[in-house]
Formats: C-alpha cells, structure tokens, sequence
C-alpha cells in the first residue's frame, strides 16, 4: 500500500511501496499492448502539468498516461502564463487547485518545490523534477524496464556514468537501488561528484574503466553542455574521452548487460552511436515503460486519495 | 526618579560582580551597587528575586533595515524587538538602501533611533561607497556623524587592495573593520552547507572553504597591516582554527559568533523550512563543536545575532530564491544559555560576550553595571522555560528556526537608558 497521496520523491518511499508500483506498472504495460489502450478508474479526474523547465518527454509521457486512465489533462503553461507576471509558485498552485485540479505534475528548478507545494495544497503533487533533488518516476520506470531484463534486482551491479552532482535522476536511482539491494558504482570526474555521496552506500569511481567491470546495468546521464563553460570540464571532446560510453568500454561489463539513458542523448558526448543503436540498448523501451509506471502512479495515488 | 532593583543576583564581569546587590539608577545613569538590603529607599523599586541582573545586552551586528527595507523592519521594531531580548544597544549594519556611505544616511539613522527607537542604535558605516569594494568612504566624516565601526556586511570586500587600504586607512582613528568573509565565486548559486545533507536535498552548497579563503585573507591583511580587524558571524571549524592561529602570533583581530551556528545543524535543512536558510549556512555537528570550542578558549570574542529580519512573502517560497537571514534578537540570550547548561561557558563569560567584549571593540562605553554608568540592565529569569512563538516577537521579521522550541531564560525587565521595559 502506498502511504502518501504525493510521490515527491523515492527517498520518502519505502522498498514495499517501491515494489507495489512497480507491480501495479505491469498490469497498465499489459493495457498498453492492447487494441484500446484506455482503462477508466480516473474518470472525472483532472491532472494538472506545471513545468518550469522546458520538457517534451516527461510532459507527454504523463499526458498519455493520464489519458489512458480517462483522466482530463491539462497543460499549465508556464511561459505564457501570469508567472511571467511575477506571480509567486505558490499562488500559481493554488490557483490550479481552485480550478479543481486532482493532481498537479510539477518540475521545477529549485529543490524542495514538490515539498513545499505538498504542505499548501489539498490535491497529489507528483514530483516530475526538482533541481538537483529527485525525478522519482525516471528511476521507477528505470527500476522496471531493469526488472522486465534482469528479473531480481538485489545484487545487481548497477553503474551512473555522468554529471552526478546536478542529476536528479541519479539521485531517485541511487535512492531506489540501494533500497532495493543493488550494488551502485557511480562514475565521473570529481568536479562532478557530489560531496560525501559514499555516505548515501555507494562506490565511487573517477575511471570508467574501472568501475564499468562485470557491471549488470549501466545508466549514463545526459551531460549539460554548459558545464564546461562553468569549469566542470576543459571541454566536451575531453569529457568523451575519459567518460563517453563507446562499445569498446562496453566489453568491459558483462555480457548481458544492458545500457540506460533518461534522454535526451547527446551523441559523441557521453554516448557513442553504435552503443545507444546497438543490441544491449533498452532507451527506447525506458521510454515505454516510463507510460505504464506514471498511469501506476496516478492510479495509486488516486487509491489514496480515496 | 529613582529606580531600586533590589534581591537580584547581579553579575558584572566588567568589575567581576557575582552576588546578590541592590541596584539604583537615577534618571538615565546608575547611581551604584549596595550590598543586598542595604540599597536607600527609591521612587520605585523593582523585586528581582529569582532573576540575574546584568549590563543590558549588546549586539554589535543587527540588522534593522531602515531606510530602504521599513517592510522587514523597522528602527522603531527593530530596537523594541532588542530591548525585548534584553539588548539595550544595538550597531546596526550599512546594507540598507539607501547604504549608510554618507554622513546624511548616519544622521538619519540616528535621528530616527532617538525619535522612534527603545534603546541605543549606533550605526557601522560602509567601507566602501555603495558597498562596491571599489572607493573607500569618507570615514571621518561618517565618523564624526557617530558611526563607530566600519562594514560592508552582508557583502564581502572582494577586492583585496581595497580591504589593505580600508584596514591601513583606519588606523587613524582606531576602529574596527568589520569583514563579512564569503569568496563570491566559491559560494555562487549556493543556499546551504556543502556536503553529505546538500547532497540529500539536492540543494547547492556552499563550500566552507567560500568563507575560510577569506578569513585567512583578511588574517593576511590585517597581519601586514597593523589594522583592527573583527571577523563577523563565524561559522565554521576552519575558521576557528585560522582566528586562533592568528591570535597565538599576535595578530589583532577579534571574531564573532551567532547563536545558530552553536545550536543547529545543516540536518535540518531536510525540511526545507527556509527560515533555516542563512548566510553564511548552518554548518555540520563538527563545526558547531568547534565553534564551541573556540567560545569557551576565547578565540571567539563575541556572540552577534546578526539580526536579520525578512518579510514572510521573502520566505515563503521557493528554497533557492528565499532570502537569507534569521531574525535572532528575541532568542539570542535564550540559546546562549544553554551553552553555560552545556558547561561551554559559565555565566559570567556568557555575558561578557554578548555584553561586555562587544561594547570594548566598538569603543562605546556600554555593558557594565559601574557607578555613573548608562542605566542599561537586563533582568531575566533563567530558569524560566517558555515556548517560542515567532508570531509574538515585536520585530517585524517572524523568520526564526526556533519557533516552537522551548527555551529557557525569559526577560522579565530591560531598562534602556532609564526607560523601564515591563515584559510579563
């Protein structure tokens, strides 16, 4: 059972509800391989999107899902909206709440929005992205697609290649992984790393070479391209150099392993082409999956809300 | 009219005084100190038993806002919200708007506070004009129009030619300059302590190194210079250990702490309760440690509040975009009580440095109980516990991290310059 009508993140869940979602995400997979790929326990419901960052993946993927559970979906578009205005997040999300809104979907820039909006706010607040925080679906729908290929999690040697330190998709992985009893290898350059983040009981590795060996999954991350411009890095071609997933590092795993990228990719930067096209890429099925776990998300948190 | 304040236990440790004394103060001075029951019959007598009666408080970094920010504070709440905390003096900083850079903004500050205000206001004046560690101000004249130190706080000195100069220049007129010690570079972007619980939360930190570069910059400065240099709002286990250094070779410097960075720790930042976000940031278990530690060896001379009231529309938002600042001066006594519970300090040393040391480096003649002395004394309760509730405080800012929190040591009575202040 899931506790809290809001999933701000998966630091706050426990390896039971972690479970429960995604075995509840099986059954919706199921309803999107059919004819009709509609089902109708969120009829009558209304889910709210409130993005301050730009995003098209994320955005559409709980569009579908909402949909696909008969909800009403409704983008609330920043850019053009009285936020522009000055209007402060917490008079936006109120408003949306006025409108009768069931839940809000919200990314936002700044760690701790989802938290602070889910002490004002009656209706589920989904975390969809909070500054360097959490994205807790992205590792739900991560956790998934790595159970659809590897059956049993625990003990799995899962590597994060990237820029650790802003990734909040990281983070809800390392979080998620970790509960689950996966072994985490993190792997980028220091300037990168986030401070003391062995605490959090993972391995930490400057050299791809190293921590890449006899790994079950490997996950890199999209690298912002201005963090050279901030000093992280002399430059981008560097960076693949040391750090880019190219088929001849990918030797270094298991056989079987599988590669993972939240998107969207930058090719020649942290991810060769013939790794991300080739036959141990799962991206495109992430991107599936990623429908079946937020239609799971919504409806449980609907149950709660009951 | 003469006051008795009589069966207190009064402690001055400006004339090293611990024991129970009569107290009387005629019109705005003290006339003396009598051995108990002995004190002359008075216009009005004040009962203190079960109190300690000590020097009216003094902050040396309060931040009252006026001119510019009369939103977050006032002069006029800003000095009610200090005698209310036991403060009988405050210095206030420049970081108002417009920056107290001129004789006209001091003068203005000052008349207010004798107009408006419940207890002695002494202005700090800007190093720099407009704070923009470009040109010195005319310190004479800023001076002479009653400032009594100099400070761009709030913002550090990032040009360290001008900080040689500021140091240097000042030693005409003997005064300190105050420095706010933050490397720009290193702390942009950041809104808490770097390190395992910035990590958690996903919140950008600030490196302790933003501050330590700075103090052993200025250390450097002040070494080569023969200035009076006072390092404000210390914050971590690095700094302590470059002040004290620098202390064993002599060099003259002094430093202050605040009551939050003894009493919390970045933990709690888990909340995301943004009355916890401050500058510099609450720091680890070990820096408060070691800023104990330097409390009670002296490294550390002075505890602050570094008062920094907001309005709840700057708080009540986002993490990243609220404002910086606790509105301290209404708690500040009760937390620094619980250093002598801790056997950090005693009592005595307690009040000397919220009283007594402060008002020795800004020259200003307060915190003491001597005879012909301002008559400004705090009566309190320490053993009193009560719950703190921001929403009472008589500052404007209600932006404390210890609402709710129990705390010991109630203020029964502040006398500020005469004036009898009547809390309960």
């Amino acid at each position: 059972m899931i506790k809290s009508k809001h999933l701000l993140g998966i630091k706050e869940l426990t390896s039971e509800e972690i479970y429960h979602i995604l075995d509840t995400a099986a059954g919706f997979r199921d309803v999107l391989h059919r004819d009709i790929k509609k089902v109708p326990p969120l009829r009558g419901k209304t889910v709210v999107s409130l993005f301050f960052e730009p995003s098209t993946r994320t955005k559409t993927s709980f569009a579908l899902a909402a949909k696909r559970l008969s909800a009403d979906f409704v983008n609330f578009s920043v850019s053009t909206s009285s936020v522009v205005k000055g209007e402060t997040i917490k008079d936006t999300a109120l408003t949306i709440q006025a409108l009768g809104a069931d839940f809000v979907v919200i990314r936002h820039p700044s760690a701790g929005v989802p938290h602070f909006l889910s002490n004002i706010l009656d209706m589920s607040v989904i975390n969809a992205g909070d500054g360097a925080n959490e994205h807790p679906t992205q590792a739900l729908l991560d956790l998934f697609t790595i159970q659809t290929h590897k059956k049993n999690i625990k003990d799995l040697t899962v590597v994060i290649i990237g820029d650790i330190a802003h990734s909040r998709v990281a983070k809800s992985n390392i979080y998620a992984l970790t509960k689950l009893g996966a072994r985490v290898r993190l792997i980028c350059p220091p300037t990168l790393m986030p401070a003391e983040v062995g605490k959090l009981g993972v391995e930490v590795f400057h050299s791809i070479d190293d921590g890449i060996k006899k790994a079950d999954v490997i996950m890199t991350l999209r690298l912002q391209l201005e963090r050279q411009s901030k000093g992280f890095l002399p430059s981008l071609e560097e960076y693949f150099k040391l750090y880019g997933l190219t088929s001849e590092r990918l030797k270094l795993a298991k056989s079987s392993a599988i590669v993972m990228h939240p998107g969207p990719m930058n090719r020649g930067v942290e991810i060769e082409s013939a790794v991300a096209d080739g036959p141990q890429s799962v991206i495109l099925e992430q991107v599936t999956n990623g429908l079946a776990v937020r239609m799971a998300v919504l409806y449980l948190l609907a149950g709660v809300r009951k | 009219m003469n006051i008795l304040i009589k069966n207190g236990h009064v402690i001055d440790p400006s004339q090293n005084i611990d024991g129970h004394n009569d107290l009387l103060i005629k019109g705005r001075k003290i006339l003396g100190l009598y051995p108990e029951g002995k004190g002359p019959a008075a216009d009005k007598t004040i009962d203190a038993s079960g109190c300690i009666v000590i020097p009216g408080l003094v902050d040396m970094h309060t931040h009252l806002r006026e001119p510019g920010f009369e939103y977050k504070e006032t002069i006029k709440t800003g000095t009610l919200a200090a005698v209310k905390g036991g403060y009988t003096t405050v210095c206030c900083m420049p970081n108002t708007k417009p920056v107290n850079d001129t004789i006209s903004v001091t003068e203005f500050i000052l008349e207010k506070s004798v107009k408006e205000g419940s207890c002695t206001v002494y202005p700090i004046g800007a190093i720099t004009r407009g704070q923009k560690s470009e040109e010195l101000t005319e310190l004479e004249a800023l001076l002479k129009a009653g400032c009594i130190a100099f400070s761009d706080d709030g913002h550090p000195v990032t040009n360290s030619l001008i900080m040689r100069r500021a140091l240097e220049y000042s030693k005409i007129f003997n005064v300190p300059i105050i420095s706010h010690c933050e490397d720009l570079k290193l702390s942009e972007g950041g809104v808490m302590n770097e390190g395992f619980v910035s990590t958690i939360v996903g919140l950008r930190g600030i490196p302790k190194a933003a501050e330590e570069v700075m103090v052993a910059r200025d250390l450097s400065l002040c070494e080569l210079t023969g200035g009076r240099l006072h390092i404000a709002h210390v914050s971590t286990e690095g700094s302590v250990k470059l002040i004290r250094d620098a202390k064993a070779r002599g060099i003259n410097v002094t430093a202050e702490t605040c009551p939050h960075y003894f009493t919390l720790t970045d933990e709690s930042i888990i909340s995301y309760d943004t009355n916890l976000k401050v500058n510099p940031p609450i720091r680890t278990a070990s820096d408060v440690a070691a800023i104990k530690e330097g409390l009670k060896d002296g490294t550390i001379d002075v505890i602050a509040t570094d008062h920094a009231p907001h309005h709840v529309d700057d708080k009540n938002k986002e993490f990243d975009s609220a404002a910086f600042g606790i509105s301290g001066l209404e708690t500040a006594f009760s937390l620094g009580l619980q250093l002598v519970d801790q056997g950090v300090l005693d009592m005595k040393q307690l009040i000397t440095k919220m009283a007594v040391t402060p008002s020795h480096i800004m020259g200003i003649g307060k915190g003491m109980l001597t005879a012909d002395s301002d008559a400004d004394i705090a009566i309190i309760n320490t053993e009193k516990e009560y719950r703190v509730d921001s929403s009472t405080f008589l500052s404007k800012g209600k932006n404390s991290p210890f609402n709710k929190w129990t705390l010991k040591g109630t203020v029964e009575i502040t006398i500020s310059m005469g004036k009898v202040f009547e809390w309960n």
